[in-house]
């Protein structure tokens, strides 16, 4: 009974995590246990529905570079995260830790990034809370 | 110096709600819906009109539970390839019309799926609804008319209203367009479908939405996929971002992402 729980425990933290990134289209194409981290400098930061996407060129372990691009929420979901139309420009060295797609492709999912400041900036799990707020 | 102070001083006089009168506001903050609301004033009597938010309970990402389809219902389930839920397929795979098309939403969907923040506004013979998702809108008749026999169908339907109590606004609908999905779990529903919303205004802050769907076509019994949801007043001055399925956005996600997705 106690197995079934946990078990039912991690299936609802599974969902809480996994949902803001996917309120419109699920995981399959997605390897959800790799877990890779690029850096790269950013092509392009495309602030749209259904989907945010950010493209960045970085070199793999072979030493060639390709053009990635990462999916978060959308706009409204990723707002109250604390993202922005402005978050990143052409050029931003950025630090990104994804999921990736599972053909290979340099294809993912945003889990967060490492901005030039050396602030980051989250697409799944809780959203963060908003500045000044105070516990009911 | 001395004026600076003056000025920081009548500044901090002001009341937070007026100093909050932002542009583009997504939702409210998590805090502010999941906060209990059994001290707030009591509900007004006949009176829904504000803008409410359901927070993350609203999207519904992974679309709802139903009972068994019909033999219709099989057959047209068949024929969907949903993008979340138990039956998910691959991105590229995926045809659902809204989120691939942008075709509309339609109702119940509209209720069922990303019911992000809407504003009701009540006239002498209507309620509307104005929904920030796909920013679209619904007209709900108070004027006492019968709903349609035998109507075209529409992607909105046909929607009747009238007051079960001085709390509870019960709707209506028929005459849905069963090219609508019910949810991303790839729902069908049949042109027969009767759907009854209740809005229950528990007090001054918050609201029970429950909607059911009877639809004998597509399903072997009424469901309720949306129970006693609760819906929070948002202040008055808060503006709505736009959340819209533009053709062109979506072709350029396509191209970039889902395209290249491809695992066979």
């Amino acid at each position: 009974m106690k197995v079934r729980f946990v078990g039912l425990i991690v299936l609802v933290l599974t969902v809480l995590v996994i949902a803001p990134v996917a309120a419109h289209h699920g995981t399959a194409s997605f390897d959800t246990s790799k877990d890779l981290t690029l850096k790269g400098t950013v092509t392009e930061w495309i602030w749209a529905n259904p989907h945010c996407f950010l493209k960045f060129d970085a070199m793999d372990d072979t030493g060639t570079v390709r053009n990635w691009a990462v999916e978060v929420s959308n706009p409204t979901d990723m707002t109250k995260r604390g993202w922005a139309r402005s978050s990143f420009k052409v050029g931003d060295m950025v630090t990104v830790n994804l999921q990736p797609v599972k053909n290979g492709a340099p294809i993912g999912r945003l889990r967060t990034v490492a901005l030039p400041d050396g602030s980051s900036l989250t697409a799944m799990g809780p959203p963060p809370a908003a500045p000044g707020a105070v516990a009911p | 110096m001395r004026r600076l102070a003056v000025v920081c001083i009548a500044l901090l006089a002001v009341p937070a709600g007026v100093l909050a009168q932002e542009w583009n506001s997504a939702g409210l903050p998590d805090r502010v819906i999941n906060a209990p609301k059994t001290n707030a004033a009591a509900a007004p009597t006949r009176d829904i009109s504000g803008i409410w938010d359901a927070g993350g309970i609203g999207i519904a990402g992974p679309g709802h539970e139903s009972p068994p389809w019909t033999e219709w219902g099989k057959e047209k389930a068949a024929g969907y390839k949903p993008g979340n839920g138990p039956r998910a397929v691959y991105e590229n795979d995926i045809n659902d019309p809204l989120s691939t098309v942008c075709d509309p939403t339609g109702f119940p969907r509209q209720v069922l799926y990303e019911t992000r923040p809407f504003q009701i506004v009540q006239t002498s013979n209507q309620v509307l609804i104005l929904y920030m998702f796909e920013r679209r809108w619904r007209i709900i008749w108070t004027d006492g008319r019968a709903l349609p026999k035998d109507p075209d169908p529409r992607w909105y339907g046909y929607s009747v209203g009238h007051w079960e109590d001085d709390t509870t606004f019960v709707v209506n609908t028929i005459g849905t367009d069963e090219r609508s999905w019910l949810d991303n779990a790839g729902n069908p529903h049949s042109a027969d479908l009767k759907v009854e919303e209740r809005y229950h205004r528990v007090n001054h802050d918050l609201m029970e939405l429950t909607v059911t769907l009877d639809d004998p076509k597509a399903y072997t019994r009424p469901w309720t996929p949306r129970n006693k949801m609760p819906l929070t007043l948002a202040p008055a001055n808060f503006d709505m971002m736009e959340m819209i399925c533009s053709p062109t956005e979506v072709m350029e996600f396509r191209k970039n992402i889902n395209d290249r997705t491809n695992n066979k």
